[in-house]
């Protein structure tokens, strides 16, 4: 019994990890930008939601809806007049410009927010859990961030596969100078795909900080979870990313049970494994090159 | 007034030029065809044109206004729509996904999915299968029927007859005549020389980057156009 709660903890755990995973995913395959503030962004919007129950009062999963448009608002302005500037000159640049604003981020918000660590208090819902009989019980908000992460997922997989904005990130992705040819605004499209990545990393930060506590410089522990996400399930799968978060949570927690310190570290091992067994992932689609 | 004029254009990779101080009109409604060898510039040309390459605003005129540099999507906003060499199909994308995509713009006109289907059956056939599963010559139907499904007014078509067999070629041509009657304005870039002959109202030879010679085709003598093409005279 203790195992399959172990199961059920880092599946929802993966749930989780998705959230953190799915944004750096996605603008990687629409303009192969690797975001290595992906992680600090969501720990910003987490301590936006901080001074927003502060300063208002209010719940954190109402500040969310203000964070969430904001941050979206932020990675469409970053794109816009930052990261376009870098694309089409290699992996490099974005490289460097992204670690740099890790580092102006985490800065910004020790100045701001001091090195306390903090936490979301949503007042109760984080404690509360649902029975499932045989001793076994799940957190609610492990339930939420896991339905929240699903539905997500599947909102985005119809966002790209039947919308016009879904096909032009594909033609981009495929080709952006041809894209460009039949009307694509690329740095528009870029500025969206930012902006969606943002807006769901947001989501993330701050189920992050209402499960556990966190400070200015959580992001780039964020930031290897998500990037083993998503290289576990495989670049440019979407369903892909949420196994690689299970599969990344499930051997988080079955280390954590094996002994307390051992969970990290299990992930990563799991992860080494695949990279060394299948290094395109296990979900990657199988892509003709024409 | 011509649809398309273009003033003493050049062209630069870096520090090498592509082109030089060519000129060009082509009026509304006519199919001028340009040819050259490899290497000539007739590809860079159309680059510019359709916003792939920055060039100075005055040197493309398109209906009366300088829209020189532009960004393409500008560009297809007005009607200049580029079928590019080497058909570029999208390969994630299904064939009517990659029909959609020229339509992104929405530009209102005639062509729609049943329009390009009715001219292209093959294409109605396999809308569902991933565009670069098809053959090379339905592919190149693809790439026409993309750049029509955004509307154009002048059609840029680079190289469509490249490793094509002929019969493959005789229909794309055919279905280029039928764009032409629609009221298109055509610019195609071709090496097939007797091929453009027959269809284009008049042709421009590019040799270096350079406007080598500029006649309609009747008046073409093979001598001519020779000497035009390889600088033998």
């Amino acid at each position: 019994m203790i195992w399959l709660d172990t199961l059920v903890q880092g599946i929802l755990l993966g749930g989780l990890y998705a959230l953190f995973a799915t944004g750096l995913s996605l603008i990687f395959g629409v303009m192969r930008l690797v975001n290595l503030a992906h992680g600090d962004f969501s720990i910003l919007a987490a301590f936006l939601a901080v001074a927003l129950v502060q300063a208002l009062g209010v719940n954190p999963l109402v500040a969310l809806l203000l964070v969430v448009p904001v941050m979206g608002a932020l990675g469409y302005g970053l794109q816009r007049v930052v990261l376009n500037r870098l694309l089409g000159r290699g992996i490099l640049p974005a490289v460097l410009v992204t670690f740099g604003l890790s580092i102006v981020i985490q800065n910004g918000l020790l100045e701001t927010f001091s090195a306390d660590s903090r936490r979301l208090n949503p007042g109760g819902i984080e404690t509360a859990s649902l029975a499932l009989g045989g001793g076994l019980a799940v957190g609610w908000f492990s339930l939420l961030t896991f339905v929240t992460a699903l539905v997500l997922l599947a909102g985005l997989q119809l966002l790209i596969g039947r919308t016009a904005l879904g096909r032009a990130f594909r033609a981009a992705s495929d080709d952006g100078a041809t894209a460009a040819l039949m009307g694509i605004d690329n740095g528009r499209l870029y500025a969206l795909a930012m902006a969606l990545s943002l807006a769901i990393v947001a989501i993330a930060g701050i189920a992050l900080g209402i499960r556990t506590t966190f400070t200015f410089a959580s992001g780039p522990d964020r930031l290897l979870f998500a990037f083993e996400a998503v290289i576990i399930g495989g670049l440019g799968s979407l369903w892909g990313t949420l196994v690689g978060g299970v599969i990344l949570g499930v051997a988080q927690t079955t280390g954590a049970r094996l002994s307390p310190g051992w969970g990290v570290l299990t992930g990563h091992l799991v992860f080494l494994a695949v990279l060394l067994l299948r290094p395109s992932g296990l979900f990657a689609p199988s892509r003709r090159v024409d | 007034m011509s649809l398309l004029a273009v003033h003493a254009l050049s062209a630069f990779y870096g520090d090498f030029q592509a082109l030089f101080d060519v000129s060009l009109e082509v009026a509304e409604g006519e199919t001028v065809a340009v040819i050259g060898a490899n290497g000539a510039g007739k590809t860079t040309f159309l680059r510019a044109l359709a916003g792939a390459l920055a060039v100075p605003r005055a040197t493309v005129v398109f209906d009366g206004q300088p829209v020189g540099g532009q960004a393409a999507h500008r560009l297809v906003d007005l009607g200049i729509v580029m079928v590019p060499e080497g058909r570029r199909i999208f390969p994630s994308l299904s064939v009517q996904e990659n029909l959609l995509v020229g339509a992104y713009r929405r530009r209102p006109g005639p062509w729609s999915l049943d329009r390009i289907y009715l001219m292209f059956p093959v294409l109605a056939e396999r809308r569902g299968q991933p565009g670069t599963n098809l053959s090379g010559g339905e592919q190149q139907m693809l790439a026409i029927g993309r750049g029509l499904m955004a509307n154009p007014r002048l059609l840029l078509v680079d190289e469509i007859s490249l490793g094509l067999a002929p019969i493959v070629v005789q229909s794309l041509y055919q279905a280029l005549a039928g764009v032409r009657d629609e009221g298109t304005t055509v610019l195609v870039v071709e090496q097939d020389v007797s091929r453009v002959l027959t269809m284009a109202q008049r042709v421009y030879c590019f040799r270096k980057g350079a406007v080598a010679l500029h006649d309609v085709p009747a008046r073409l003598t093979h001598e001519r156009l020779a000497a035009a093409y390889f600088g033998t005279a």
